[in-house]
């Protein structure tokens, strides 16, 4: 049997990389791709990375795909084009690739300046040291209410989202905690508090109460907010630490 | 007793741990107060941003004349101590351990299109790289180099938006968005494209004649009439 453990194929992280490297590789112009080399190379680069047992992303066969389709559309005389919308007639259908490789090559040349620039910073050390955080934030207090307490509060809200849920439609939705985390702090951003409660005003179901809950802990672990509670067992405020 | 400008200066570089504006020291000048040398305080009281931005010239070039260890270096809209690199390996030993590790290729390419293009949606940067980016957003804003500056209403899911920080501009030694590589050439190619996709949409009329030409190797994907 096959090992199941896959290579994450750094090198090219995606297809784009992988053309950009077969323009180079082959010498041609990127204004001028042969279309039919490229699809040939890019589809042997494939089967190679498959063969290999290396983990080929979903991009990677949409990227075939379209060469395919390219490759397709050339062979056909010019009058017979077949397009899909009329604002692509009489366009060469390489044009939209060829402009996103630019654009990306681009970005990737800038990409290696601002490396470059990292590289030179790096030797540049600052009066009061470095550690990529404000000082104010490493100093702030993990929290000033108890784990206990929150997950009551957390409750209350949980035991809210069960009865709600009854009247409401279901949504096939996935919510992830690093979205939550920005949806969080993006409802933070011009104010220095809010209610517990609030950052759950708008979750439809138990699986979003959840997620939410476990993004401002989080956000407490990372330092980034604090939570406190004026009164014993009152209403309990999140706060931005700055 | 009689303080120089330019000395004052040098102390304020010397306690910040952040870059300083000129209009930061000037506000530092103008609501200082003490007790044991209030006629100086007050001297300095309404010091102009010329004077400031002129002093700090000097101790530039005063610091890159003498033989001194550190240099002032303009970064992120603002003025910083930082030591010349020469003496990097030793306090890399002294100081590295604390430091963050540099940055992957697929961030720094990131935060490359969120720098210039920015505000910019997370599927936006993905079409741009073709793969997905949401690893790398997730370590860029855990490390503060970017952050949510808004949502596009217009589009359905009212995606979050990204912008770069302070603390991108500082970490890469930049003074503002505008000293970026190729600041003006990705720039305006987003603009073009913006008015060549406009145009494009009014007109889809009869205009364009089928399947004219397709060897041509124009940039330019309008038709010619």
């Amino acid at each position: 049997m096959e090992s199941d453990y896959k290579v994450k194929l750094e090198v090219f992280e995606g297809p784009l990389d992988l053309l950009l490297y077969l323009i180079k590789k082959e010498e041609v112009d990127i204004y001028d791709i042969p279309i039919e080399r490229i699809t040939n190379q890019y589809m042997e680069y494939l089967s190679l990375m498959q063969l290999l047992n290396l983990e080929v992303a979903g991009e990677f066969l949409v990227m075939a795909a379209t060469l395919m389709y390219i490759k397709s559309r050339m062979l056909l005389p010019a009058d017979q084009q077949v397009t899909d919308t009329e604002a692509d007639e009489g366009e060469d259908p390489r044009w939209e690739l060829i402009r996103q490789l630019i654009e990306y090559k681009k970005f990737k040349e800038t990409a290696l300046q601002l490396a470059r620039r990292e590289a030179e910073q790096a030797n540049l050390f600052p009066r009061a040291g470095d550690s990529g955080l404000p000082v104010d934030r490493k100093q702030a207090p993990l929290a000033e209410v108890s784990i206990f307490e929150l997950i009551a509060a957390f409750h209350e809200v949980l035991k809210k989202a069960g009865a709600r849920e009854d009247f409401r439609e279901i949504y096939e939705e996935r919510f992830t905690v690093s979205d939550k985390i920005e949806e969080i702090l993006y409802s933070l951003r011009d104010r220095t508090e809010i209610r517990f409660g609030e950052l759950f005003a708008e979750s439809a179901s138990r699986a979003e109460v959840v997620v939410t809950f476990l993004a401002l802990l989080e956000l407490i672990r990372l330092k980034r907010l604090r939570v406190r509670q004026p009164e014993p067992f009152g209403e309990i405020y999140v706060i931005k630490v700055p | 007793m009689t303080l120089e400008l330019k000395r004052i200066i040098e102390a304020m570089l010397f306690a910040a741990e952040r870059p300083l504006s000129v209009q930061e020291m000037r506000t530092l000048f103008a609501e200082a107060t003490d007790e044991e040398q209030p006629a100086t305080v007050e001297a300095f009281r309404h010091v102009r941003e010329a004077q400031i931005a002129t002093a700090l010239e000097e101790l530039k070039l005063e610091w890159e004349t003498q033989p001194r260890a550190f240099q002032l270096i303009e970064v992120a809209g603002g003025w910083r101590l930082v030591s010349r690199s020469e003496y990097a390996p030793w306090l890399k030993k002294l100081l590295d351990e604390a430091r963050p590790h540099r940055l992957s290729q697929p961030a720094l390419e990131t935060l490359s299109i969120i720098a210039l293009r920015q505000p910019i949606s997370r599927a936006d940067i993905a079409a741009i790289r073709g793969v997905e980016v949401d690893g790398v957003i997730k370590t860029l804003l855990e490390r503060d180099l970017i952050t949510v500056v808004g949502r596009n209403e217009k589009v359905p899911g009212k995606p979050l938006l990204y912008g770069t920080t302070q603390r991108f501009l500082e970490h890469f030694g930049l003074r503002s968005l505008d000293d970026m590589p190729k600041a003006d050439e990705l720039r305006q190619q987003a603009a073009a494209l913006r008015t060549a996709e406009e145009q494009t949409v009014r007109s889809q009329e009869p205009s364009a004649e089928p399947g004219k030409t397709y060897e041509g190797k124009t940039q330019n994907p309008t038709p010619t009439d």
